[in-house]
């Protein structure tokens, strides 16, 4: 039992994903937000400081859809290390989500700046629809990978 | 930062020094204005050469006040902006007061429009001053016990709405005059109380009331009432009070701030004035807020504007059965020389085509009896059944050949009955594709149609109800504004059709102005009328309505000036000046710019206007904050001084270059405290600073049939400006006058998404194209005098359980429901995109209700709500039966737009294709009593094919044919933000023959005969040397004359001795003496009268060059890429059959 490089890109890559676990339900809640905004206007008026409350939260929306590119440099990053620790089991499972980002990154709207989503078309319900589901999907696909990251490390620590 | 200025020394010198001739020279200007600290005023000539860099930093340092930037917080409005303007400056200085005695409503403190439930939300939550002491005297009233059968007769509830009883099939509510005897208990009928006992049994259904409305209520509490135009001294008193005392909070500062409401209130006694920009500022057709003294407002009224009374529909005109096709198999080819090359359309794929032998054709030789039986039907005067019958008819497209109505067909009813149908929203402000909503998705799935809205929500109304009222009746849960599809539970509560709860009838509604009686909610204007508009009260407001502010942005480049648009629009803005929409506050500005940008000080007391150059284009920055928007009333002479020099300023500039982007970015900084509207003329691709674009076009593959790229923007920097200026409530209007590319495709975004509309002339000159000039000069008059609303959102709400897609138009969508317009005008469109998340079965009736707020440009904040109210059937038959296949083709038109742009153009088309082929498979899955050959569609879908083939021969999505990068793009933007009228006329234009119209069924309006041509099909084959034609394709209109035209004809109506002496540059009709000029001329202008932006207008002469921009509208022929339309419904069918 020794504690290897494969060890630690494990350790590593367990931490990370917790965060990006955290990155992904962000998202859930942002889009979710974005959705149901209208629907509570009631609420709304009833709070005491609506306006206040209302920009928090659109500053909450906006620092989500910011944690896009953070996330997915987190991501290459753990693959880079799995890379030079030669798993390739792990790799080979993080390999269609790597695409799946360098995909997406690359269709993103015409932008000047970082970023995936364009602010004039997000509302568009196929989009917001599309979001949503692409959250989901990232939070099972990040919890499965923790728990098998877990188990990963178990087993490279014990196996050595 | 001055770098810059100085890089190129030369230019700018010269710039100086022609300037300063013009204004005189000499050091003048700086004594008079404000602004001595800046040397930038040119005044004197060698100012580059002398002065270092370090003279523009004192200007760097005056750009820095929190003016330009912070949004208007509490220090936004005592920025030097109001105060500038000498004295007139309507708002008190320290914004914070206003909003100070509204407990917890800490507006200031935050950005103000980043909150759209700031806008609904306070009126309920806002404890507003002196509306709820009157309450208790309004309570006596319900204690009346139902005392009087005086008025039994008269239906209590007209308005009674839906049942929430399923499995009802009968949509549409019955009448009262069906009264109670043998009505089932779900019945929506509101019976006349006979007695008491009946009554309990239908109060838990809807609750009927014992208490009959007491007409002539003694006393009624008229300083609390809501007052309706129209309403006398003592209503106006009313107003005075209740919404001066607010007011007077707001202006509370001093004596000459006061002065604003002050004027704006009439003397009491004139009636109706109060409330209503007055309408001599709005000539032309803009009379929606004349104020309409009866005290009923008729809402159907406009209905007559729309195109001729239903009544003479029914009648086609005598002489056309005899010109009927003749048979079609042998003419279709030989009358279009692109058949002869290829006679037979295609071999026979299928037995159907038996029909296309001449004997086969004889039974459909006649299908006039049954389309006059079809027109009559949707005039109305069929019942019902008949109506859904006749749209269900099946029809043989392939064996149909005239399926074109012999008038424009006027929308479908939507099924519904008379009293519901009567006060529904006029289908030229609100219309939905299906007028029979699916109760599930599901069943829209089946039906393969789109399921949508169309909304011209600020379209000119003849007739308006508006309404002053303290308490704007609304839905507590879901906010919709009461309507006339509500239900009155009693009288005093009633139930939203939109969410269902019941909500209180506040006492103030109970009183109703019109009839000036107390006790009869369901009388008031808001519930007879589908369209009205309220007076808002300071809870929807953020900020002190803003005054008209008007930026011009000028090109003056080389380019500009070679074009000579400068002349006409300063000739245009200068006979316009007194008619802008606006007030005592309206503001001004101009700004030009070439490599530099130009600031015009025109500051009241000024001898002149003052240029102020600033050079740096890479940091732009405004010289001086107080004065280059001035008070159009007081600056006047100077803003005419200016106008008269600004065309010979420049006209020997060498300055090829354009810094757009910059120049955008000064009118945003100077627009920015207050919001209002630039705009643009733009005549090339901006080549320097921010924003700056690069030539995408490839020439050679304007007519390629593979992908056209380069249809989405090339850079987000307009995209994101438009949405800065959105946010600070600044709407931005595109004028492209460019010969050449200028990636229209990025430019637009400026506008796209600040709610601005887009202008295009290509190829402008003002002495080569005098018919462009013509129509920019129309244009130009139109645009500058039609109304505007400022700061406005406008929010669509639906029935729970339909809720909005995708939305299609000029705005920013901020939230699900809501757009945000910085600017919006009267003649925009708005197509919205709905889906079914909910069954609809536990409901009879689907509401949808748009209400859009706008600060008019006299300064006041107003609603203007739309209520449309369609049945909800459960059968597919139904869905296909209420079909609105003008609408769905202007929905499918924006689908597919956007689909060109975010995925491919063929794709785009596509889609189109399979729009038509899936719906039509659809039918012949559901129909059971269809012949299985041919091609079947529903009566009120056969035109289906025949729209969508238009659709793809648009120049935003043809392929094949050479089309411009920017017209294609111009067109896309056209059929995105057009109401959906104009849309047609542009997508399928009306063609008739104008050379032997008769006075047959002709249209009698106010002593002037205008004769009614039939409509004829696009194609070259309708078309006869004999004759003269009209085809109107909404912005441009042709009037193609053939080459053995009869000479009366050329020489009574053009006013040319025969066809040879002809022009064949000719650009309108000469006004000539005879009747058969009259005749014409009241044609035409009967086609312009409901329309706002006047076509150009082409005479076409058979052998004339121009020939293809006429037969390009043909689009049921054949070009050399695109199908003909009877190979089109053959492609169909080949679809289908896979």
């Amino acid at each position: 039992m020794a504690f290897t490089f494969a060890a630690f890109c494990y350790m590593l890559a367990l931490l990370l994903t917790a965060a990006l676990i955290f990155f992904a339900i962000w998202h859930i809640i942002a889009f979710d937000e974005l959705k149901t905004d209208y629907k509570n206007p009631i609420d709304q008026c009833n709070t005491l400081n609506p306006t206040v409350d209302r920009v928090k939260k659109i500053k909450r929306v906006r620092l989500a859809l910011k944690l896009v590119l953070p996330e997915y440099l987190i991501h290459v990053f753990f693959c880079v290390m799995f890379l030079c620790a030669t798993e390739w089991l792990t790799l080979g499972l993080n390999i269609p989500l790597l695409a799946y980002h360098i995909w997406r990154y690359m269709s993103r709207p015409v932008m000047s700046g970082p970023g995936l989503y364009d602010p004039t078309t997000i509302m568009n319900a196929d989009i917001l629809a599309y979001c949503q589901k692409e959250g989901w999907c990232k939070l099972a696909f990040y919890l499965l990978s923790f728990f098998y990251y877990l188990y990963g490390m178990i087993y490279v620590l014990v196996s050595s | 930062m001055s770098t810059q200025g100085n890089a190129n020394p030369n230019s700018s010198v010269n710039n100086y020094s022609m300037s300063s001739t013009q204004n005189g020279g000499g050091a003048a200007p700086c004594q008079n204005g404000p602004g001595q600290m800046y040397p930038a005023m040119y005044t004197a000539s060698s100012y580059y050469s002398s002065a270092p860099p370090a003279a523009y930093p004192t200007v760097a340092g005056h750009s820095a006040p929190p003016t330009g930037k912070t949004p208007v917080s509490s220090t936004g409005y005592s920025g030097n902006y109001y105060q500038s303007s000498s004295g007139l400056s309507p708002y008190p200085a320290p914004g914070t007061h206003q909003y100070s005695n509204a407990p917890g409503q800490s507006f200031q403190q935050t950005a103000p429009y980043a909150m759209p439930a700031g806008y609904y939300g306070q009126v309920y939550s806002h404890p507003s001053q002196g509306q709820t002491q009157p309450q208790p005297q309004q309570l006596q009233p319900n204690l009346m016990p139902a005392s009087s059968g005086s008025n039994l007769g008269a239906p209590l509830y007209p308005i009674v709405s839906y049942p929430s009883a399923p499995g009802s099939s009968q949509y549409g509510t019955l009448r009262s005059s069906q009264t109670t005897a043998g009505q089932p208990p779900v019945s929506t009928v509101m019976p006349p109380p006979p007695t008491q006992s009946s009554l309990q049994q239908y109060s838990q259904g809807i609750g009927a009331t014992p208490t009959p409305a007491q007409p002539g209520y003694g006393a009624p509490p008229l300083s609390q009432a809501a007052t309706v135009n129209g309403q006398s001294n003592a209503v106006q008193q009313h107003y005075d009070q209740n919404l001066h005392n607010p007011m007077s909070h707001h202006y509370a500062a001093g004596p000459p701030n006061s002065q604003g409401p002050d004027k704006e209130r009439p003397p009491s006694g004139t009636p109706g004035t109060s409330v209503h920009s007055s309408p001599q500022h709005h000539p032309g057709g803009d009379s929606s807020s004349t104020t309409t003294d009866s005290a009923s407002p008729v809402p159907n009224s406009y209905e007559s504007l729309e195109g001729g009374g239903y009544s003479d529909l029914a009648a086609p005109p005598a002489g056309v059965p005899a010109k009927q096709a003749p048979p079609f198999g042998y003419n279709y080819p030989t009358m279009h020389p692109a058949y002869q090359q290829n006679p037979a359309p295609k071999p026979n794929p299928s037995p159907s085509h038996g029909g296309y032998n001449p004997p086969g054709y004889q039974p459909y030789s006649q299908p006039f009896p049954s389309l006059s039986e079809l027109s009559s039907a949707l005039g109305g005067l069929g019942g019902v059944s008949e109506l859904e019958a006749e749209t269900l008819r099946p029809v043989n497209l392939l064996q149909e050949r005239n399926i074109l109505p012999p008038k424009r067909a006027p929308p479908p009813e939507p099924n519904l009955s008379n009293d519901l149908r009567k006060v529904n929203c006029s289908p030229d402000t609100f219309r939905c594709t299906l007028t029979n909503i699916p109760q599930t998705q599901a069943l829209l799935n089946k039906a393969r149609l789109p399921l949508g809205l169309l909304l011209h929500p600020f379209r000119d109304l003849t007739q308006l109800p508006v309404i002053t009222s303290n308490t704007i009746v609304r839905c507590r849960s879901c906010r919709t504004y009461i309507n006339p599809f509500v239900s009155f539970l009693d009288q005093r509560r009633w139930k939203c059709n939109l969410c269902y709860r019941v909500n209180d009838v506040p006492d103030e509604f109970m009183y109703n102005p019109v009839t000036r009686s107390y006790g009869e909610p369901h009388k008031r204007p808001e519930v007879q009328n589908s369209t009205v508009e309220f007076i808002a009260s300071s809870d929807y407001m953020l900020r002190p309505p803003q005054p008209a502010v008007y930026l011009f942005l000028l090109d003056v480049s080389h380019n500009a000036v070679e074009s000579g648009y400068l002349n006409v629009f300063c000739q245009s803005l200068l006979d316009n000046l007194e008619k802008l929409p606006g007030d005592t506050r309206t503001h001004i500005g101009f700004v030009t710019f070439d490599s530099t940008v130009h600031f015009y000080n025109l500051q009241e007391g000024l001898s002149q206007p003052q240029m102020l150059v600033v050079s740096d284009i890479d940091d732009v920055f405004i010289p001086t904050h107080d004065s280059l928007l001035v008070n159009l009333k007081e600056s006047k002479e100077l803003v005419k001084d200016l106008l008269n020099a600004l065309p010979g300023m420049f006209t020997h500039t060498r300055e090829t270059q354009s810094a757009l982007g910059p120049a955008l970015q000064a009118a945003y900084k100077l627009m920015s405290p207050t919001g209002g509207r630039v705009t643009v003329f733009q005549t090339q691709l901006p080549t320097l600073g921010a924003g700056l674009l690069q030539s995408r076009e490839d020439p050679n593959l304007r007519s390629s049939t593979k992908n056209v790229l380069h249809l989405g923007p090339a850079t987000d920097f307009y995209k994101k400006l438009a949405l800065d200026c959105s946010g600070q409530q600044i709407g931005v209007d595109l004028f492209l006058l460019s010969s050449q590319y200028s990636d229209l495709a990025s430019l637009a975004c400026v506008s796209k998404y600040s709610a601005g509309s887009v202008f295009y002339y290509p190829s402008f000159h003002h002495i080569h194209n005098t018919a462009q000039k013509q129509k920019f000069q129309k244009d130009l008059q139109r645009y500058l005098t039609r109304k505007i609303g400022f700061e406005a959102v406008m929010r669509i709400r639906c029935t729970k359980g339909l809720s909005i897609h995708t939305f299609h138009g000029n705005f920013f969508v901020r939230s699900t429901d809501l757009l945000s317009l910085a600017n919006v005008n009267p003649d925009s469109g708005f197509a919205v995109q709905m889906s079914i998340e909910e069954s609809l079965a536990d409901t009879s009736l689907a509401c949808f209700q748009a209400a859009l707020l706008y600060t008019s440009s006299k300064g006041k904040r107003r609603i203007r709500v739309h209520t449309l109210c369609l049945p909800v059937v459960s059968q597919l038959s139904e869905v296909f039966a209420g079909a609105d296949i003008q609408a769905i083709s202007c929905l499918l038109a924006n689908m597919a737009i956007d689909r060109s742009i975010s995925s491919s153009l063929s794709d785009a088309r596509d889609a189109l294709v399979n729009a038509v082929v899936d719906c039509l498979t659809a039918y012949r899955a559901n129909g059971s009593n269809i012949q299985p050959s041919g091609l079947i569609a529903p009566a009120a879908l056969r035109l289906f094919p025949l729209y969508v083939l238009a659709l793809l021969k648009q120049k935003a999505l043809r392929t094949g044919t050479s089309t411009r990068l920017d017209e294609r793009v111009f067109s896309m933007c056209e059929l995105k933000s057009q109401p959906l009228q104009q849309i047609m006329r542009m997508v399928h234009p009306d063609l008739y023959r104008i050379d032997n119209m008769t006075e047959q069924a002709a249209l009698h309006l106010n002593d002037s005969v205008i004769p009614q041509p039939p409509l004829l099909q696009l194609t070259a084959e309708k078309l006869t040397r004999e004759g003269a034609f009209l085809l109107d394709c909404g912005s441009v209109m042709y009037l193609w004359v053939g080459k053995c035209c009869n000479e009366t004809f050329i020489r009574d109506v053009l006013g040319f001795q025969n066809y040879a002496s002809l022009p064949s540059n000719m650009t309108e009709i000469p006004e000539l003496q005879t009747t058969y000029s009259e005749r014409t001329r009241a044609f035409i202008s009967w086609l312009l009268e409901s329309r706002t932006f006047l076509p150009a207008f082409h005479v076409v002469k058979d052998d004339a060059s121009t020939k293809t921009s006429f037969f390009q509208h043909l689009v049921e022929d054949r070009t050399e890429s695109a199908f003909s339309y009877y190979e089109f419904l053959l492609h169909i069918q080949q679809q289908m059959s896979k």
